[in-house]
Order: structure tokens, then sequence, then C-alpha cells
């Protein structure tokens, strides 16, 4: 689908120009840079979390608050539900996608497993994000165990 | 046609409020402040109720002798909150509805509007002619 592609090849334009010119190339640069996507992703979270749910009756819940995200926001964003939710009960849970398509096009397996962070971090400032909108104040994390085949 | 129009955030300060100029506008900014207690109170009521009516659209807050004043929440814990002339008796349900309807939209064009930052006071000209539209007109 032609959508989908454009805001690949944006997002992948992103990354490449912030570490383009990086005026520090040791850890600080690199978590300067990795901050400013984040704080991208958190502003188009906010703005996605209150157009998205705009037709739909209001959250009773956190659990619900969280399907919405696994379902609507993911469909909206990637075209695809999120694949498995699963939670502590305690106010942790796991979102995991098992083929996550800003990942999907670079490689399989192992290789260029340390590139895949900033890859990332658009996405988990996305959700920190909308989940900011909908009342709740979180902190998102992301782990990449290999990249999807 | 409304009588005041007023967006306040999920931390209970006023983003936005408009009255109509003839009267008094400090009375509707209390207006507006007191329905709030009652919106709080239909919003716990509601994640209390079993039954499955979570809608958005609260109703009718509590009338005085000269005004109606109606609430409406979003997902995002903003609420809208209108003040109507109690004279206006032909204004139905549905009318109100689709005014918060047409609120909400533009709310959210305000949100994704990049060079707005969230919990600022809203500032933009198609939200002020939208609301505009939508209040008693003066002269």
């Amino acid at each position: 689908m032609a959508d989908a592609a454009l805001f690949e090849f944006l997002h992948t334009e992103m990354v490449a120009e912030l570490w383009a010119h990086h005026s520090d190339p040791g850890p600080g640069g690199q978590k300067m840079s990795l901050c400013v996507l984040e704080g991208m992703g958190f502003r188009v979270g906010q703005a996605l979390g209150e157009r998205l749910p705009q037709e739909t009756l209001a959250f009773r819940e956190e659990l619900d608050i969280l399907k919405f995200l696994c379902k609507d926001l993911w469909v909206a964003v990637f075209q695809k539900q999120m694949d498995s939710l699963r939670t502590n009960h305690q106010g942790t849970y796991v979102l995991q996608d098992n083929s996550f398509p800003l990942l999907i096009r670079m490689a399989s397996g192992l290789q260029y497993l340390e590139e895949a962070p900033k890859f990332l971090a658009f996405t988990c400032g996305l959700l920190r994000g909308a989940l900011s909108t909908l009342g709740i104040k979180s902190l998102v994390t992301a782990s990449v165990a290999s990249l999807p085949t | 046609m409304a009588v005041c129009v007023a967006v306040i955030a999920k931390e209970n300060y006023p983003l936005y409020i408009r009255s109509s100029p003839t009267e008094n506008e400090l009375k509707f900014h209390y207006m507006v402040h007191t329905s709030l207690d009652v919106v709080d109170e239909k919003i716990s009521a509601m994640g209390k109720a079993l039954v499955d009516q979570r809608e958005l659209y609260l109703g009718l807050l509590y009338p005085t002798e000269d005004h109606k004043v109606y609430g409406y929440v979003t997902n995002s814990k903003v609420k809208f909150v209108m003040v109507v002339d109690s004279s206006n008796t032909a204004l139905r349900d549905n009318e109100i509805r689709s005014m918060f309807r047409k609120l909400h939209s533009s709310y959210t064009d305000v949100m994704c509007n990049p060079f707005y930052n969230p919990g600022d006071r809203i500032q933009s000209r198609a939200f002020d002619s939208m609301v505009t539209s939508m209040m008693v007109q003066v002269c």
C-alpha cells in the first residue's frame, strides 16, 4: 500500500538525517538524537491519541486503553495489529510485534542489531504520547531480540 | 444557539472560554466552574456503572432558572461545557449533540496543529470562527 511506504521512507530519512550530522559521535550525542526522535514521536502520539478515539465510546479502564493501542493505533500507523499483549496486572504491559514494519525491510536475524534502537525511538515516543493524551503517564522501552525474518 | 462555550483541560483549567458579550461574563465563568463538579460526578458514576453506556455526551448537567448547562467529555478527559438560554425551547438533544461533535472535531484539529502546544490556551482562529457560528448572534 502506498501510504505505508511513505511513512516508512520518511521515518528512515529522519533517522538517517539525525545521525548524519553528528557533532558529538560519542554516546552523549547518540542519546541526544534518540531523545529528539522520541520527542517527535511523543507530539505525534499526542495528536493521534486525540484524533483516533474520536468516534469510540469512553474508555473504562487501563486495559481498554491498551487494547485500543494494540488494535486501532497500530492499525492506523502500521496497517496491522499488534501480535500479542501481556500484562502483570500491576502496571506493566508487554506489547509484542513479530514483524515490526519499520525493521522488517532491513535485514533478518542478528545483523544490524545495534542499529535497531534508532528505529524504535520514534515509535516509543508515539506510544508514550498517545498514552499521555489518554491520561496515563508511562515509560516506554523497546527491545529487539532479533530482526524479523 | 449557545450563550457560552468552554473547553476545559483534564487538569480542570480552562483552555478556551467564550461567552456572548451581552451579559456578565463572570457569571458564566462561575457557572462553568460549578458545572465541573457535576461533570466529575457523572464521570465517576460512569466508571462504576456496569451498564454499557460509556458515552462521551453527558447530557444536561444542571438547569438554572435562565440557563441550562450541557456537558461532554472526550477520551482524553477534556471537557466541553455549553450554556444555553432556557427560553430557547426549540433546541433539541440532537442539536446539542451535533454541536458537541463539531466542537470535538475542531478541538482535534487544534490538537493536531504542530504550532499548538498541548496545554496552552486555544488561540486558533478556525476554532474561534466555529464557536462564533454556534453562539447566539448578538448584533
